[in-house]
């Protein structure tokens, strides 16, 4: 027999049971609230894939949820190359990516789709990618590729090294050391900086454009996240990442021709909208080929296409239709527009919008 | 002093120094060095340390203090009062990272610590929200409540009888084994239980996409067995063996003896075991992220559909956060909060269960 | 581990109860066993294309295998080992200072109040080490390197943002040191009082007490503890990738910008983006970290076997 005490203790215990029960067996309320909209369309499918769209991804998914209240979509920002991986297994239904499916990828078989069939690449994510910069007592930095290239690289190691000077005439630069923080994590924000230097400045980049920072220099930190904090807590810091995190940090001036260019996000999709579709692949594969060593000044090359890799036709047509639907919002220009308020995106162009909407009629 | 007469001192009669010596010896070395380094910072122009002034200022102290203790009170005394001090100094450098890293927590998740909070998911949720919807881990929580409540449930019946087996019936190879392996286990990476997990349960529902909550607790069981396992292998064989004997003796079966005698002595210590193997895996994110996946909305069944858990939602909400990344911080650190207290809760059912199941001890 | 109590009983009668418990004592040691052959077996299945293959199509082209392996094996014992040399006295310190010298009431709070330390989460842990920590220590590694420089240890030049490998082994240490003060408290509660009180009548000074008859009754517990403690941290995946700077080189040096990484957390930072070989290299560093920690065990099942006359079960 327990003795009374303990019995209290008991029932005390069992009262904080009953009553953690019920918190966590009561329904979300922001769950059973349900607008008014009269769409037909039912049904959960999954994606995954990049991180770098995946706070778009959640603007999109919690618009397409409310228009539609019996879908759900999870997107699980695992990233880019786990989701390929993902979708050629059939494991998701679409899959982010900011690299397009490489020739040896199409040719193998997917399983979610048709037999017989292909996935294709659908450019929906346009991102400029800032170099920011946190120096004491410098508020404005002008950069060059070369030079860029040399600070990431390790040959530049001081602020006031007369190649940096040079470019920012009136600027006091401290006489310090340069921090250069890269990611250490693999990423397709390391892939488009690394292919930007390479295109721009070959003659300083000697390796080529990869998911992974080539050199064994500088200071490395994970995710766009680790970046940003790594460059503001650090001193006479410098780093790369998605300008919409770019926050209260000085963001540098690119070279672009005979101008220093800093990014906006007109002109970050200009260099998308005028840069060819990568040839080789199928019609409706719209992979583009970014031509970074532009001279116009009203392009920032340094930008960052992430791509909606869906099947052309779903074995399963329920879920092709919720595909379908959800592309033509995201790609849409209120999805766009969403994008571009809540995650800081570069919206498709009008042509550009018009090209990823029609392919995506043609998905079954 | 008739006793340093003979070369013995008396340690009752001997000279001690009065009890408020260290503490101003203390604050005296911790003020020299704090004018020193402040000197010295005003002579470089560099900036004030003040973690060097508390480093080296208990260094001094410590020195200061045996010495001084040396002097008066003799080399034993010394070494007694050295140890004093390195063990309280140690607890005072185990409690500074401890509070300030309860203060972040507690400062930062504050603000989101609301009654929406709790009764919310992120389904629909974008940046701050709305007034009436701003968000919340309600899925989270639920999902850590019951992958964790599984995980337990599986790896500690597994885990006590192991032990069981290992102090009170295990001879020969396959006890070594088991020991031998068990140490291994602890040395699982989380990151590759969970892709095992998911390897297993995508070969055996021939689902390359599985993602539920249940092959997230079998990852989490994994990790959780060898900590069990250990810890109470260790508590068992503190029980001294004249308890078994008495009880032997009295004609008890050896089962009940390990029920009845051996388990409740050493209750105190299993149930910390278990809630320190708890805490070990309710903060795992990478297995979770692999097998148990990531949504946003709510999902009660553990063996369908993705299923979110506590850690992960930190992760994601620090990590992808949108462009007004201050709501998704306060959310990650509201969140992180919460885990917190769930474990601290835990920890106090855990001592209940020990004080009401444990025998009166001696002292 | 010879068991006097079931020697003593050769000759008892046994019951049914007996037996179906002694089995299912068994069968869950055996379970054990069986889900440790799974994984072993995932681990070297997966890891054997990795080995095979052509070295230059690993994720970093290396000569072999082990040269790509070489840093992550080191950062991993390194960083483990950095974290378990500042716990060990510490939580030993922690362990003492609960059980013997605070007072009773004070005593059971700060168990309380460590045992927290083991709830953060390490997530939590690699916040803090980021946004609180790193930014905290950056200066006091400034002026190790301006003033200590000569050390190879703190050889130049400093990290700019103080996420170095010596950052990430305190965050370890301070994951660490809770579980191994829990066990060490337990294990010197249990001490017994005979000879605590033994001691003392004779004359001897609290730490004379401890040395004569806490630690070596604990001593078992203190290695056992070590052990808990250290393969957490070998194993330690988010802190590592969120707070340190890694590059692929070996290197001693505790306050600059190129860490060696760790196998754990470089699992977590690439496996994301692996595709092909890349992942079975990734898998097969795990099973290099499983070696790891099978070989610290062993190393110290060796050291306890030596000291085990103290377990109170013999």
């Amino acid at each position: 027999m327990l003795d009374p005490v303990t019995s209290v203790r008991l029932r005390a215990l069992m009262a904080v049971a009953a009553v953690s029960t019920l918190l966590l067996t009561s329904c979300a309320a922001n769950e059973m609230y349900q607008p008014d909209t009269s769409s037909d369309l039912s049904g959960e499918i999954n994606g995954s894939g990049a991180s770098s769209q995946g706070s778009a991804s959640d603007v999109w998914i919690a618009a397409f949820q409310t228009a539609h209240p019996a879908v759900t979509i999870n997107y699980s920002p695992d990233g880019s190359g786990a989701g390929r991986k993902a979708f050629a297994s059939g494991g998701v239904a679409y899959a982010g990516s900011d690299s397009a499916l490489s020739t040896s990828e199409l040719s193998s078989n997917f399983a979610a789709c048709s037999p017989g069939t292909k996935a294709i690449d659908l450019p929906v994510y346009i991102s400029p990618i800032a170099v920011i910069f946190n120096i004491e007592g410098v508020s404005a930095l002008n950069l060059d590729a070369a030079t860029l290239a040399r600070i990431f690289k390790g040959e530049l190691t001081r602020w006031d090294d007369p190649a940096i000077a040079a470019l920012n005439p009136g600027e006091a630069l401290p006489a310090a050391p340069i921090t250069a923080v890269h990611r250490s994590d693999d990423s397709g924000t390391t892939t488009n900086f690394t292919d930007y230097l390479a295109q721009v400045a070959p003659e300083v980049w000697d390796a080529p454009a990869n998911d992974s920072f080539p050199y064994l220099t500088g200071e490395a930190a994970q995710g766009t996240s680790g970046v940003v904090e790594a460059v503001t807590n650090g001193r006479n810091t410098i780093g790369y990442a998605d300008a919409s995190r770019a926050g209260g940090l000085g963001v540098a001036a690119l070279k672009v021709g005979d101008t220093f260019v800093r990014y906006t996000a007109t002109a970050a999709a200009r260099v998308v909208a005028e840069s060819p579709v990568e040839s080789g692949r199928a019609a409706n594969d719209l992979a583009i080929a970014l031509d970074r060593t532009t001279t116009n000044p009203s392009h920032y090359p340094l930008v960052l296409v992430s791509y909606l890799i869906v099947c052309q036709q779903y074995a399963d047509p329920a879920t092709g239709a919720l595909v379908k639907a959800y592309a033509l919002f995201v790609a849409s220009t209120q999805g766009q527009a969403l994008a571009a308020t809540s995650a800081g995106a570069a919206p498709l162009s009008p042509d550009l919008s018009a090209r990823v909407s029609a392919v995506i009629e043609t998905i079954r | 002093m008739s006793g340093a007469a003979n070369g013995i001192v008396n340690s009752l009669t001997s000279a001690r120094l009065p009890k408020w010596v260290p503490w101003a010896l203390l604050a005296g070395s911790w003020l020299v060095l704090a004018i020193v380094f402040g000197i010295l910072a005003a002579g470089s122009g560099g900036d004030y340390n003040i973690v060097a002034v508390v480093f080296f200022g208990t260094v001094l102290f410590d020195v200061l203090l045996v010495t001084i203790s040396y002097l008066v009170e003799g080399s034993r005394r010394a070494r007694d009062r050295l140890v004093t001090s390195l063990v309280s100094t140690a607890f005072i450098i185990a409690i500074l990272p401890l509070v300030s890293l309860l203060f972040t927590v507690a400062v930062d998740g504050w603000k989101r610590f609301d009654i929406a909070f709790f009764t919310q998911s992120m389904r629909n949720i974008v940046g701050a929200g709305t007034e009436q919807f701003p968000g919340g881990a309600l899925h989270a929580i639920l999902g850590t409540a019951e992958i964790t409540g599984m995980a337990t449930l599986i790896s500690v019946p597994i885990g006590l009888m192991a032990a069981i087996y290992l102090v009170e019936y295990g001879r020969g190879h396959l006890a070594r084994a088991i020991t031998f392996f068990v140490d291994v286990m602890t040395g699982i990476p989380s990151i590759v239980a969970g892709l095992f997990a998911f390897a297993l349960f995508a070969l055996l529902f021939d689902d390359p996409g599985i993602r539920f909550g249940f092959g997230g607790a079998i990852a989490l069981t994994l990790l959780m067995i060898p900590t069990v396992v250990r810890s109470s292998e260790e508590m068992l064989k503190l029980v001294p063996n004249e308890l078994r004997e008495a009880s032997f003796a009295l004609g008890v079966p050896k089962w009940l003896t390990i029920l009845k005698v051996v388990i409740p002595t050493s209750m105190a210590g299993i149930t910390t075991g278990v809630t320190l193997a708890i805490a070990r895996v309710i903060g795992e994110t990478a297995p979770l992220l692999i097998i148990a996946g990531f949504t946003a909305s709510m999902n009660y069944d553990l063996f369908n559909g993705r299923m979110m858990a506590l850690p992960l939602f930190v992760y994601t909400q620090y990590a992808n956060p949108g462009t007004d990344v201050q709501p998704y911080l306060d959310r990650a650190w509201a969140a992180a909060l919460t885990l917190i207290l769930i474990v601290m809760a835990l920890n106090l059912i855990a001592r209940l269960i020990a004080r009401i199941f444990s025998p009166k001890l001696g002292r | 581990m010879s068991m006097p109590a079931t020697g003593s009983h050769a000759a008892a009668r046994s019951r049914p109860a007996d037996r179906v418990f002694a089995a299912s004592a068994l069968i869950a040691g055996v379970v054990i066993l069986t889900a440790l052959a799974a994984v072993a077996v995932f681990l070297i299945a997966q890891s054997i294309p990795a080995l095979i293959a052509d070295p230059a199509t690993l994720p970093t082209p290396s000569t072999s295998f082990w040269e790509y392996v070489a840093p992550l094996a080191f950062g991993t014992v390194w960083a483990a080992a950095l974290a378990l040399i500042m716990a060990l006295p510490v939580s030993i310190g922690i362990a003492l200072f609960i059980s013997h010298y605070a007072p009773r009431r004070v005593s059971q709070t700060l168990g309380y109040v460590i045992d927290l330390l083991a709830a953060v989460p390490s997530v939590v842990f690699g916040l803090w080490g980021i946004k609180v920590l790193a930014p905290f220590v950056q200066p006091f590694y400034a002026w190790l390197v301006d003033n200590l420089g000569w050390i190879p240890l703190f050889a130049a030049p400093v990290s700019g943002t103080g996420r170095t490998i010596l950052t990430v082994a305190i965050v370890l240490a301070v994951m660490i040191l809770p579980i191994i003060t829990a066990v060490c408290r337990e294990v010197f509660l249990q001490t017994p009082v005979l000879h605590e009180e033994a001691a003392l009548a004779l004359g001897a000074t609290r730490w004379e007490m401890i040395r004569v008859a806490v630690l070596p009754a604990g001593m078992p517990g203190i290695i056992s503890a070590s052990m808990l403690g250290l393969g957490r941290a070998l194993g330690e995946t988010m802190v590592v990738a969120m707070v340190l700077s890694p590059a692929l080189v070996i290197s001693f040096v505790l306050t600059g910008s190129a860490n060696p990484p760790t196998i754990a957390g470089n699992i977590a930072l690439n496996f994301p983006e692996a595709h092909g070989i890349g992942v079975n290299a990734l898998i097969a560093t795990g099973l290099i970290l499983f070696v790891i920690t099978l070989l610290v065990n062993s190393a110290a099942r060796v050291l306890i076997n030596r000291r085990k006359a103290f377990s109170g079960a013999n």
